[in-house]
């Protein structure tokens, strides 16, 4: 393995391996097809497909030609223009009461993003509770309990291998005659192309919409900073099955920017919301579509 | 419906200027090098293994003769191919035994790779080898890990070995030294999933290692993994020197490029796949199929492979003798069913297909229940009446619906598919004579 030596002694200051990347194409050279083949490379290089990256490619060509830009110095504001142009989204107001359904695949921090959340509105003064509808995996609802006396909120939950949906349809009613201002419901990993799984998220979503259809919906997915490019086929999946407001971002506290999402922003048209830094229970934050760009682009 | 779409298209395209000039010629060879290397990152992946993999395959491109039988973008394809499977190593699943026993096994990973999963199935599959495996949660940090793995445990009866919230060093000790003097063989350490840049946590990893000096060290990583991989899996390799990896989820539509690009730059083997939930999901890493999901094309290899495991060659090479002479008849259609019950169900043979993983298969479609129901139908007929269903008329129908428990209806369906069965296997006789799955 030889050759991949060379690699290793990159990975040194991987953190910022596209920043760096970025930054010596920026400083130098010129305006060339070599300039641009390098520029997609790297843009490749940080999730964010293909699809995508030729699509900004094109806009950063137009926006060169029309502004007479020869200097690859400035192309560096042009393509953070473009990035914020393709993350910027109009979320909704939140009004009470709020139902959050929580989904995504195994393993990308839905319980722990549940955790989060949950403090923040508990810290905004909002009345709140977590439904345990993770019935399959093995102690899921005893990880979400610490979550909820962390966050100092009530939760609801039954044995293991209850019917999902019939533990929703209790909590709602619950929430219901408690008053509840935020039900946030937490449900089972499953992968997207599992037919049978994400029949029985559609049945979660049927359940929330006839039993409390005077509350305002967000449905969220969960996705793992780390994953490459089948985060668009589980966010179409999703979407497909029960409509997504938003994008929970997890993991950034790690090495991988999460570029994907650019993808997912600019074909599947799901903005994100949130973003995970951290283990803590206050390491949950809205997400901000200038320091996003700045991290990938400038690695600051 | 996407079959051997995107790259093998793609190159098709580049080469379909040229007819047979007998070698590759340089220009396309550069077009298709970066279709290649375009679909490698769309992959996942890493962008520096792409650069020297295209290198390679580019160097041995040129001025390759063509194969008379093959296209230039098939003959490139498969070199492609070829040196995927290379890159990715030999078949390994065979976990290394210490020599005194207990053999300690150490996991690690980021979170929600799917170790603690993971733990459960090596401990359900080494039992099944006759091993005594020992679980050991040394997971202190994640809320209800330890409760988690004592459930997965106890689904695949395997003793777990916990100590609550104390240092994971400890607790890794005195597991192996319980291990020792109750006889277990194997002693599994589900650690807590932590990220590769914390070095408190690093280190701890290290003190386990130190302390109980495993034999093996499987990396655990989700096959959805980005370009990220390889930095995540050069430093788990770098602190802690693992001897292989395990690679979860690739029951999702993932491509899986983070296989190639993890060894790539550790060197290390893969060495198991997760495939599902269940605790039996489970499977040695085969490269040639890697390599086929990386590049597009499905998991031919492995349908082909289930296909004859369930059904020996006789029965094949009988039936494929009747759908050449068109005697094809009821008994045929039950064999059939039945093998096609034993490759694991119409779903996951469908997921098998190139571009099929990507598609939702209704659950209608690909009814097993129906299947049940045809089963008993058929066995329901006299020898007679299977070979000549064309003889099945109304008080038939009525005496075989009753016989299996089963409506007219169905018996109608039933016959109704058999006949479109047969004529599909008429059309397909004059291609390869293979069956329709």
């Amino acid at each position: 393995m030889g050759i991949f030596a060379k690699i290793k002694n990159a990975l040194k200051k991987t953190k910022d391996a596209i920043a760096y990347r970025l930054n010596k194409l920026f400083t130098g050279g010129v305006l060339n097809d070599e300039f641009y083949d390098e520029l997609e490379t790297i843009l490749l290089s940080a999730d964010i497909g293909s699809e995508t990256t030729e699509s900004i490619l094109n806009e950063l060509k137009k926006v060169i030609d029309k502004k007479h830009i020869t200097d690859p110095g400035r192309v560096r504001d042009e393509l953070k223009a473009i990035m914020r142009g393709i993350l910027d989204f109009e979320l909704p107001e939140e009004e009470y009461p709020l139902v959050i359904l929580v989904a995504g695949v195994n393993g990308v921090g839905k319980t722990t993003s549940i955790g989060k959340l949950a403090r923040n509105y508990k810290k905004a003064g909002k009345s709140v509770t977590i439904v345990a509808a993770d019935t399959f995996r093995a102690a899921a609802a005893d990880q979400l309990t610490v979550w909820a006396d962390r966050a100092g909120v009530r939760i609801v939950r039954q044995n293991e291998g209850a019917d999902a949906a019939a533990v929703v349809y209790d909590a709602l009613q619950s929430a219901k005659s408690k008053g509840t201002q935020v039900t946030i419901i937490d449900t089972a990993g499953r992968l997207h192309n599992k037919v049978n799984l994400m029949e029985e998220l559609k049945k979660i979503d049927r359940v929330i919409d006839r039993e409390f259809p005077e509350a305002m919906r967000l449905n969220y997915i969960v996705l793992d900073a780390t994953t490459g490019q089948n985060a668009l086929s589980q966010v179409d999946l999703f979407n497909e099955a029960i409509d997504i407001d938003g994008i929970i971002l997890t993991k950034l506290d790690g090495t991988a920017k999460g570029g994907v999402v650019l993808a997912i922003a600019g074909e599947e048209e799901v903005p994100v919301v949130y973003i995970g830094v951290g283990e803590g229970i206050d390491d949950l934050e809205p997400f901000d579509i200038n320091d996003f760009v700045n991290e990938i682009v400038d690695g600051d | 419906m996407g079959v051997f779409s995107g790259l093998g298209d793609k190159l098709k395209h580049v080469f379909s200027k040229i007819s047979n000039r007998g070698k590759l010629d340089e220009y396309e060879i550069k077009q298709a090098m970066r279709e290649i290397r375009i679909a490698l990152l769309e992959a996942d992946v890493n962008y520096n293994v792409v650069k020297d993999f295209v290198a390679k395959v580019s160097e041995r491109a040129n001025g390759e003769e063509i194969t008379k039988s093959v296209t230039p973008g098939q003959q490139v394809i498969k070199i492609v191919n070829d040196e995927l499977v290379e890159l990715m190593g030999a078949k390994n699943s065979k976990l290394e035994v210490a020599s005194k026993p207990p053999t300690v096994i150490m996991m690690c990973g980021l979170q929600g790779a799917g170790k603690t999963t993971m733990c459960g199935k090596l401990g359900a599959l080494l039992k099944k080898q006759g091993k005594k495996p020992l679980l050991v949660a040394c997971d202190i940090y994640r809320p209800a890990a330890i409760n988690q793995l004592k459930v997965v445990g106890k689904n695949v009866s395997v003793e777990v070995f916990e100590m609550g919230t104390q240092n994971p060093r400890k607790i890794a000790e005195h597991a192996v030294k319980h291990a020792e003097s109750k006889g277990f063989d194997t002693v599994i350490i589900d650690t807590a999933g932590r990220l590769h840049i914390n070095d408190d946590l690093m280190k701890e990893l290290e003190d386990i290692k130190k302390a109980v000096k495993p034999t093996e060290i499987l990396l655990t990583v989700d096959a959805m993994t980005g370009q990220d991989a390889v930095t995540v899996a050069t430093t788990f390799n770098n602190r802690l020197d693992i001897t292989g990896v395990i690679l979860t989820k690739l029951d999702g539509d993932t491509r899986g490029g983070a296989a190639l690009s993890i060894r790539a730059v550790t060197g290390k083997p893969i060495k198991f796949c997760g495939t599902g939930e269940k605790a039996g999901d489970i499977e040695p890493f085969y490269p040639d199929r890697m390599a086929n999901r990386i590049l597009g094309m499905g998991d031919i290899v492995s349908l082909v492979e289930k296909a004859q495991e369930a059904m020996d060659e006789e029965t094949m090479r009988k039936m494929e003798k009747r759908v050449k002479d068109a005697t094809f008849t009821l008994d045929d259609f039950l064999i059939q069913f039945e093998s096609l019950k034993k490759m694991g169900g119409i779903s996951e043979v469908m997921q098998m297909l190139p571009g099929m993983g990507r598609f939702n298969l209704s659950e209608k479609d690909i009814d097993e229940k129906r299947i049940e129901k045809f089963k008993a139908i058929i066995s329901s007929m006299t020898k007679k009446e299977r070979e000549h269903p064309e003889i099945v008329k109304s008080s038939r129908r009525k005496r075989i619906s009753s016989g299996s428990g089963t409506t007219i209806q169905d018996v109608n369906q039933l016959l109704k598919q058999f006949e479109q069965t047969r004529d599909l296997m008429k059309k397909m006789k004059n291609n390869k004579g293979r069956l329709p799955f």
